[in-house]
C-alpha cells in the first residue's frame, strides 16, 4: 500500500498498516505509485497537499490511480482531497474546519458504537450525493462515507490503535 | 489538559509534519503563506530579524493583528507568548489561536519558571538547544517541540548544532542499560519516567521541528535531513526578495528533501535570501537561544 506522503500524517497511517501487518510505502512522486495495490490520503493541511500534488504530474497519477479501482482510504485533509473538483472521487460537499479552531477538536463515538472518532479541527460532510454510502455516523451526521473504491472518513483511525478500518479496507497481507 | 487532550494536541502537531510554518505580520502576509503551501502561520507584529534591529522589549502581539490572520486564513494559526508569561498565554488561548510557542524570540517574563502548559487546553511548542531542555518542557505539557536556532539571523548553524545534538544525545540515551537511566535522568533535568519513555521509543514523545535561522529551500531541506519533521521560517520569507516564490521554494524543499534534482529546481532564481549575520557579531545578550531554563 501506499500513503501519500507529501505533508501530515502519513507515518502514523505507515505505523497503522504495518500494525495490520500490511506492508506501506511512503509516495512523494508519480513513479512511486506503480505497482501499489492502494493509497490512503492523510490527514494534515489540505490547501498545502494540494498545491505540492498540482506539481510534478502528481495530481494526474494520483487522479488516475484512483479512477483504476485502487481501494483508497482518505482521512480529514485527505476527504477534502477526494470531494475536491481536482479528483472528484467522491460526490460529497465537505466544508474545512468545520468545528473551529483545536480548542474544538475532540473525541467521540460513532452513533453505531463501532469506530472510535478523533476530530483535529475536522471538515463535516454537509451534502452526500445519491451514489454515497454513510457507513458511520456521528450525532446523526457522516463521518464515514464510500463511493466505489473510495472511502473517506472525517476522523483519523490511523492515531487510534485499535482500529480496524485500514485492515479492512487493505485486507492482511 | 487530560490525557484525551493530550492526544489531540500531539495529534495537530503530527498533522503539521513535513510542512512549513510561516511567520507573518498581517492578513496578507497570511494570505500569501496559505497559498504557497504553508502547513500553518506564525501571527506576529515584527519577525525575528526585526525585533533584533528594534531591540527593547518583545512582548505578545496586538490581538487586533491575531484575528486579522484567524479570519484571512483557514490553516492554523500559531502566536507567540512570553517565555513563563502564563497571562499573555491566558490571553491567546481566549483568541482561540491553534497553537501557543512559549517563545525565545520574545522577551522572557520569568527568569526561572516556563508556563504550566497542563493548565490549558491549547497546544504548545517550545524550543530547546538539548534533549534535557526538551524533555523539560515536554514535563510541563509542550505538545511540540522545535529547536531554537538563532532566529532573525538567517543564519542555519544553531539549528544544525541542536538537531545535531538532539540526535546524538537521543541515540546515546537509548543505548544505556536500564540502571544507569536514573543518572541520566539527573543529568538531563527531566523526570525518570518521561526519559524511560524516550529510551525505549528512541525518540522524543511528541513531534520535533526545526527552527532558527532557515532562510533557503536548502537550509530547510538540510534541516528535514537531520532529523527534522517540519521546518519554522521566519524572517527568511518576507524579508527575502521574493516572499512569494522563496515560501514556496521551501515547502516544496520539505518535502522533496532527499531529491537534489529537484531541489536545484526549486533554489533557481529565487532572488537575493534575506540578509544574514554570522554568529560571533551577536552579543551574549542578543543571542535568544540561551533564553530558556
Amino acid at each position: 500500500m501506499g500513503v501519500l506522503a507529501l505533508q501530515g500524517g502519513f507515518a502514523a497511517h505507515v505505523a497503522a498498516l504495518r500494525r495490520a501487518r500490511i506492508g506501506a510505502v511512503e509516495v512523494r512522486r508519480a513513479n512511486e505509485l506503480e505497482g501499489l495495490r492502494g493509497l490512503v490520503l492523510p490527514g494534515g493541511e489540505s490547501t498545502a497537499m494540494l498545491s505540492l500534488l498540482r506539481r510534478r504530474g502528481l495530481l494526474a497519477a494520483v487522479s488516475e490511480f484512483g479512477r483504476q479501482g485502487h481501494p483508497v482510504l482518505a482521512t480529514c485533509a485527505g476527504l477534502i482531497l477526494a470531494a475536491s473538483p481536482e479528483l472528484a472521487w467522491l460526490d460529497v460537499t465537505v466544508r474545512r474546519n468545520a468545528y473551529g479552531s483545536q480548542r474544538a477538536s475532540f473525541v467521540a463515538q460513532s452513533d453505531d458504537g463501532v469506530h472510535d472518532l478523533v476530530f483535529i479541527r475536522a471538515p463535516r460532510v454537509d451534502r452526500v450525493g445519491s451514489r454515497v454510502e454513510v457507513l458511520a455516523r456521528w450525532h446523526g451526521e457522516p463521518v464515514l462515507v464510500q463511493q466505489g473504491n473510495v472511502i473517506g472518513a472525517t476522523f483519523h483511525p490511523e492515531l487510534v490503535s485499535a482500529s480496524q478500518l485500514h485492515a479492512k479496507i487493505f485486507g492482511a497481507a | 489538559m487530560d490525557e484525551t487532550r493530550w492526544k489531540l494536541n500531539v495529534g495537530l502537531a503530527d498533522m503539521l509534519k513535513g510542512g512549513v510554518i510561516m511567520d507573518v505580520v498581517n492578513a496578507d502576509q497570511a494570505k500569501i503563506a496559505e497559498a504557497a503551501g504553508a502547513t500553518a502561520v506564525m501571527a506576529l507584529e515584527r519577525v525575528p530579524a526585526q525585533i533584533r534591529a528594534d531591540g527593547g522589549v518583545a512582548r505578545a502581539s496586538d490581538p487586533t493583528m491575531i484575528r486579522a490572520v484567524r479570519e484571512a486564513v483557514s490553516i492554523p494559526v500559531v502566536a507567540k507568548c512570553r517565555i513563563g508569561h502564563f497571562v499573555e498565554a491566558q490571553i491567546l488561548a481566549a483568541l482561540e489561536v491553534d497553537f501557543i510557542d512559549e517563545s525565545e524570540v520574545l522577551t522572557p517574563a520569568d527568569d526561572t519558571h516556563h508556563i504550566d502548559k497542563h493548565a490549558l487546553s491549547v497546544p504548545f511548542v517550545c524550543g530547546c538547544v538539548s534533549l534535557g531542555e526538551a524533555l523539560r518542557r515536554i514535563a510541563e505539557g509542550a505538545a511540540l517541540i522545535r529547536t531554537k536556532g538563532e532566529a532573525g539571523t538567517g543564519n542555519v548553524v544553531e539549528a544544525v548544532r541542536h538537531l545535531r545534538g538532539l540526535r546524538r544525545e537521543l541515540s546515546q540515551l537509548a543505548a544505556l542499560p536500564a540502571e544507569e537511566l536514573p543518572a541520566a535522568a539527573k543529568a538531563l533535568g527531566a523526570p525518570l519516567s518521561l526519559v524511560k519513555r524516550t529510551a525505549t521509543a528512541g525518540c522524543l514523545p511528541v513531534p520535533s521541528f526545526a527552527a532558527g535561522g532557515i532562510a533557503t529551500p536548502a537550509d530547510a531541506a538540510l534541516c528535514m535531513a537531520l532529523g527534522a519533521q517540519s521546518v519554522f521560517v521566519g524572517s527568511g520569507i518576507f524579508l527575502s526578495e521574493s516572499p512569494e516564490r522563496t515560501a514556496a521554494a521551501i515547502v516544496e524543499a520539505v518535502t522533496h528533501w532527499e531529491d537534489a534534482a529537484h531541489l536545484a529546481e526549486v533554489s533557481a532564481g529565487l532572488g537575493k535570501a534575506m540578509p544574514g549575520r554570522e554568529l560571533h557579531t551577536l552579543a551574549q545578550s542578543e543571542r535568544f537561544a540561551q533564553r530558556g531554563w
